[in-house]
């Protein structure tokens, strides 16, 4: 094990350095994450959005080193002081689940079909806390009621197939609270629910972040969820970072075009029924194949001819604002055109 | 007629091309019976964009695949153009068929892997008893070519070789091929990315111009439906709550489920505040629905008498209709 660099208060908890995930396939090499750097303090909520294939899920993946046996990653991982990248993996089996902890889309990823929900919360507790069989499982039932979910004591022997979806995800969300992370990493956590219930989900998350004082990472394809509970947002595109900022300055002065034409093409609540939506044309890029210049270029309304030839760097417009982009709009520019 | 058919008519226009009467939908196990669609009436007239929302489990897609025979009702009649869908045999149907079409939410599962676009394109013609082989082609180049695809691109490759989005455009030129005057669309952008999901809505708004056709949408997402509706029903465990305009229902709700399913929605503004209340619970299970109004469980406004009587869909304002003992519209 590599020794500890001395871990300084005023850092941010997580820092990524030129973060890059490479994956072999039959169709040649594919780059699912492209040079991202990215830092995330205590008690922040930073949001990642992006479309299908942006590499927002492996971004997430490369974090905690979970990522495919084939994968090959490059830069580095500074959770803490540490570089994740260089831990063993007993090290990194430690660490995980205690100080980094994952909800996913499909809360059955994390949960055992074959175990009461109570056990899986206990065996966590138990594993990484040390906590003997009777405290660990009374604290899992405390655990259960502070999610949410009623009749706690019943709910704890009962086994996941029982659950609702949304009781589902509390559970799932009690057994990543439990051992106190100091990074929650939430990948799309209420894409598979319905609205009603990913509202309340979405507070619970928001709740529970406030009163740890929490890290969280936000994974998303949806712009709303990132407008009403993030910090920080950044916006992946083709493996990259193409904008990152206090989620009201991305919302309100955007200066990647992505940025903008994404926002657009949500459908507004307070538009008049069959008002034509600003769709952004063609598809994104293939990543087997990355073009030179901008990925963004071909589907870019003020694309110019540089864009095609060079690729835009991460530039700071300001001490919390990046864009990768040659001709930004314009700062004064209102996010709905 | 019952007395409760003429309730359908009231809540909607006098000459409808598909009216829907007291449909009930039950699935039956061993064990337990689910009344999956529970007394659904509704109208929809020609040209028109009439919209189903609710949450999963609702009853909104077995409604949609008892309209098109995919599913059997129990009981209740669906009378397109006048005609009883319920009560034709099978060669009837298929004939009805070519006027009635339908898509799905997942583009790519409703393709076959196993041929090629031009080939899927053209099936319904064939079906359609359309012998001549270059009419079917000219006509299938043309729907590509109406849906965005190149035809020359197009037409001979495999799903797999196409996008979500793509394969959406393949099952939208499919169902037109044959020149429907219903399409029923089932969830049809939910599984698109939003840059894809836009254009795929602006598709399906122009291709209802162009082909005049009257559209039953589908949807879970609020934001979509108010993009391409006219009028918009709510349901809740296999009942209607609330059928209104649009515009009335998204302005004044007066179901207090579609109030909360509205309140529930995120909003892509930073500055919009978070929903101040929080909506409490789950849908029940439909194999035991609660007594009287079935929301009532959920309900901030339910009192005994909720309990006790199921409300019948009534109109509140004018051309809006609701399901509740209290509603929301006119209080406020």
């Amino acid at each position: 094990m590599t020794p500890q660099q001395p871990h300084d208060a005023a850092s941010p908890l997580l820092t990524l350095e030129e973060v890059s995930v490479d994956l072999p396939t039959s169709r040649g090499n594919l780059r699912a994450v492209d040079r991202v750097n990215l830092s995330v303090a205590a008690g922040r909520t930073l949001g990642i959005v992006g479309e299908s294939g942006s590499g927002k899920t492996m971004l997430s993946r490369a974090i905690a080193q979970l990522l495919p046996r084939k994968a090959r990653l490059s830069g580095h991982v500074l959770f803490n002081g540490q570089d994740l990248t260089r831990l063993s993996s007993e090290s990194l089996r430690l660490l995980r689940g205690r100080s980094i902890a994952f909800v996913f889309q499909d809360p059955m990823t994390s949960l055992n079909p074959v175990l009461t929900v109570g056990m899986q919360i206990a065996e966590t507790l138990q594993e990484h806390l040390g906590l003997e069989a009777r405290a660990a499982m009374r604290r899992a039932v405390e655990l259960i009621a502070s999610v949410g979910i009623p009749n706690p004591e019943q709910r704890c022997q009962q086994y996941p197939h029982q659950f609702s979806g949304g009781m589902r995800q509390r559970a799932a969300i009690a057994i990543a609270l439990s051992c106190e992370p100091k990074l929650l990493i939430a990948d799309e956590p209420t894409t598979a629910l319905d609205v009603t219930v990913q509202a309340q989900i979405l507070h619970l998350l928001a709740h529970e972040q406030r009163q740890r004082g929490m890290a969280m990472i936000l994974i998303t394809h949806d712009l709303a969820v990132v407008a009403g509970r993030t910090n920080d947002a950044a916006v992946m595109y083709a493996g990259r970072i193409v904008e990152r900022a206090p989620t009201r300055v991305l919302f309100k002065h955007m200066r990647m075009p992505y940025t903008q034409a994404l926002i657009a093409a949500i459908p507004k609540l307070d538009s008049p029924p069959h008002t034509p939506l600003l769709a952004i044309p063609g598809l994104p890029p293939d990543p087997t194949h990355p073009l030179p210049g901008c990925a963004f270029a071909p589907r870019c309304a003020y694309v110019r001819d540089q864009c095609r030839h060079h690729t835009p760097p991460l530039v700071p417009a300001d001490h919390s604002h990046e864009f990768a982009c040659w001709h930004p709009i314009a700062s004064h520019v209102r996010a709905t055109p | 007629m019952t007395s409760r058919g003429s309730q359908a008519e009231a809540h909607g226009p006098s000459h409808p091309l598909l009216r829907v009467e007291n449909l009930v939908v039950e699935y039956a196990s061993s064990t337990q019976t689910v009344r999956a669609v529970s007394d659904v009436s509704l109208a929809i007239a020609r040209g028109e964009t009439f919209s189903l929302v609710g949450e999963s489990g609702c009853g909104k897609s077995t409604l949609a695949r008892a309209i098109m025979q995919l599913t059997k009702a129990t009981s209740g009649r669906v009378l397109f153009d006048s005609l009883d869908l319920t009560a034709l045999n099978a060669s009837a149907l298929r004939r009805v068929r070519q006027r009635l079409q339908i898509i799905f939410q997942d583009p790519i599962a409703s393709l076959n892997p196993r041929r090629r676009i031009a080939d899927i394109v053209a099936e319904p013609l064939l079906i359609a008893g359309v012998r001549d082989r270059a009419s079917r082609e000219s006509r299938t180049r043309t729907l590509l070519q109406a849906v965005g695809l190149d035809p020359n691109l197009a037409a001979s490759r495999f799903p797999n070789e196409l996008s979500g989005g793509q394969c959406q455009r393949v099952c939208i030129a499919r169902a037109l091929v044959v020149n429907p005057e219903l399409l029923v669309c089932d969830e049809p952008v939910s599984s698109l990315d939003v840059s894809i999901r836009a254009q795929i809505i602006n598709l399906l708004e122009s291709m209802k111009a162009a082909y005049r056709l009257t559209l039953l949408f589908i949807a879970h997402d609020l934001a979509v439906v108010k993009a391409v509706s006219d009028r918009v029903a709510v349901m809740y465990l296999g009942k209607l709550c609330e059928v209104a305009p649009t515009e009335q229902l998204f302005r004044s709700p007066a179901h207090p489920y579609t109030a909360l399913l509205l309140d529930a929605i995120p909003r892509p503004d930073p500055d919009a505040a978070v929903p101040a209340t929080i909506p409490v619970g789950e849908p029940p299970s439909p194999i035991a629905p609660p007594s009287g109004c079935r929301f009532r469980t959920r309900c901030p406004r339910a009192q005994t008498l909720c309990a006790a009587q199921i409300p019948p869909l009534r109109e509140i304002a004018p051309r809006q209709f609701a399901a509740c003992h209290f509603p929301l519209a006119g209080t406020t």
